[in-house]
């Protein structure tokens, strides 16, 4: 499948959102809100559940479904306050000893005034600093798009794993070739170079694995897709807890060490 | 009577240069500054830090004369510059370009990194070029800033970093996305081990490089009416589709909304960053 067929199905108005996975993946999910300092930012969603009979934190951007909730999530694009609620929870998550999965579907950091006055900069920076030496596991799961900053703000992981049809990418399509080609509206010609689709991804080793989507589209057989994510995570998150916290940390710092090349 | 104070004649400030004696100044020694309309002659803005002498205004600066308005002299050990640029994406006229811009800007890449000293102190320092793809961060760059983190969380020296950077290298796609989790955890490192890292934001300083290594610095500093944000302005306005505000995203707006410890001018820096090592020792 062409690079660009994926962008839109990734973008696809029927895809499944966050919510939907949360319901079919986590037990009693109870959500928190706010990151204590400014606001409750919707278009992050945290808050504890359980992954079978583990306890784990749960953190997900969400686009929303109907135009109204769309708006208020302002389309799944977090603010600042989105990731310093991210992180707060994470935090909280590292002192009670609990697992973190995080679903990512962004096209990238809320983009605007009030971003830029609350510091969308330093809200990522901080992020993947702090991320970067939790000492509890992180698995971070792309399910639509993965635009940029705003997604790997929630990405410094031990592991990333995409749907088939996900993309992450630096920018979007149509923002790459706005910038390199001086014209947006090329982005289908030029999305195969950008490496963005979940094969490349695993052949550069940003991401460890792809969880396959049924031919019919994953609207038609959700519970079914959302039934081997839950089964991987359980897996993943045991073998990742067997691991003493030093040399957790350790291989996620050795994980972004490693996008050397010479 | 209405157009009473119009001027029907125009003095000619600049000669048609067709018409110019030879004798003349050769042309481009001076340039008029964007801000206050000065004239200034090029080669006394060196001496000045790039600073225009009438109004004050920041004028971008070469990584190498950052160096030397910075450190004791002759005390830059340069390092890392052993690194290559590597197309990983295979990107069509790559690998020409950044041959090209090493040519023209005589660097290695869009970071100079390397141990110096200021007033007799030994800190580790990097210093970013806009004029290398805008100061964009590839492998290169984030490898470069990440070694120079490194080997300062061992030898337990300071950290300096001057950004000037459009943000994310996107000829290298997402590899240069990863360079922002790369070095943040360096900067981690760093930290935990009770070491101090200062960042000084210069003009302009945005993108993936605000949103990583430059807003991480235990001691923010940015030089006068630089430009800093997350996203650029073009991009706000025509995502928000309305003017921006007068001062959106410079230092000084920085520093209203809390994200900058101290606005410092070029001429006082080195005094600056000598102080704030100075307590920290």
């Amino acid at each position: 499948m062409k690079a660009w067929d994926r962008v839109l199905k990734a973008r696809k108005k029927d895809r499944p959102t966050s919510l939907e996975y949360l319901d079919v993946i986590f037990d009693s999910f109870i959500e928190l809100h706010g990151d204590r300092l400014y606001s409750d930012d919707k278009a992050i969603v945290g808050g504890l559940a359980k992954l079978g009979d583990i306890k784990v934190t749960v953190i997900a951007q969400e686009k929303g479904k109907k135009l109204k909730d769309k708006m208020a999530r302002h389309f799944g694009s977090p603010l600042p306050d989105g990731y310093r609620k991210a992180l707060r929870l994470m935090k909280q998550a590292e002192k009670f000893n609990r697992p973190i999965i995080c679903l990512i579907d962004t096209q990238g950091a809320f983009c605007g005034i009030e971003a830029e006055e609350r510091g969308q900069g330093e809200a990522i920076a901080r992020n993947l600093y702090e991320m970067s030496a939790l000492k509890v596991p992180i698995i971070s799961i792309i399910i639509g798009e993965g635009g940029s900053g705003g997604a790997l703000a929630l990405a410094v992981s031990d592991e990333v794993w995409m749907l088939e049809n996900a993309i992450y990418s630096i920018l979007s399509p149509e923002g790459f070739a706005s910038i390199l080609y001086k014209d947006g509206s090329k982005a289908p010609l030029i999305v195969d170079e950008m490496k963005i689709t979940a094969n490349d991804l695993l052949n550069l080793k940003v991401i460890e694995k792809i969880i396959d989507e049924p031919e019919e589209g994953i609207e038609v057989h959700f519970d079914q897709t959302a039934e081997v994510m839950k089964k991987a995570l359980i897996e993943k998150i045991e073998e990742l807890s067997l691991l003493d916290k030093t040399t957790l940390v350790n291989r996620r710092y050795d994980r972004y060490r490693q996008f050397t090349y010479e | 009577m209405k157009n009473i104070f119009k001027k029907t004649h125009y003095i000619q400030l600049t000669p048609n240069p067709k018409n110019t004696n030879e004798a003349n100044v050769p042309t481009g020694s001076w340039i008029k500054c964007p801000n206050c309309h000065e004239l200034i002659y090029k080669k006394a803005l060196k001496d000045s830090d790039f600073v225009c002498g009438s109004c004050k205004k920041h004028f971008r600066m070469d990584a190498e004369s950052r160096l030397d308005s910075i450190l004791d002299e002759g005390t830059f050990l340069e390092m890392f510059t052993e690194l290559k640029t590597v197309n990983v994406l295979n990107f069509k006229g790559y690998d020409e370009k950044i041959k090209a811009l090493k040519t023209k800007t005589k660097l290695h890449e869009g970071i100079m990194t390397g141990t110096g000293k200021i007033e007799g102190r030994e800190v580790a320092i990097g210093v970013m070029d806009s004029r290398f793809l805008m100061g964009s961060m590839g492998a290169v760059v984030g490898e470069k800033v990440t070694l120079l983190v490194e080997m300062a969380t061992e030898a337990l020296l300071p950290v300096i970093i001057y950004t000037a950077s459009g943000g994310a290298r996107m000829q290298e796609g997402i590899i240069s996305l990863m360079q922002m989790a790369k070095t943040s955890a360096a900067i981690k490192r760093h930290s935990d081990a009770g070491l101090l890292y200062i960042t000084v934001l210069t003009d302009p300083t945005t993108g993936g490089v605000t949103a990583s290594f430059a807003m991480l610095g235990d001691i923010i500093l940015a030089e006068p009416g630089s430009l800093i944000g997350f996203a650029g302005p073009r991009v706000i306005r025509d995502t928000i589709k309305q003017e921006l505000p007068d001062g959106f995203q410079t230092a000084e707006f920085l520093m209203e909304h809390g994200f900058v410890d101290k606005i410092v001018h070029r001429e006082d820096m080195r005094s600056t960053l000598s102080g704030l090592l100075k307590m920290h020792s």
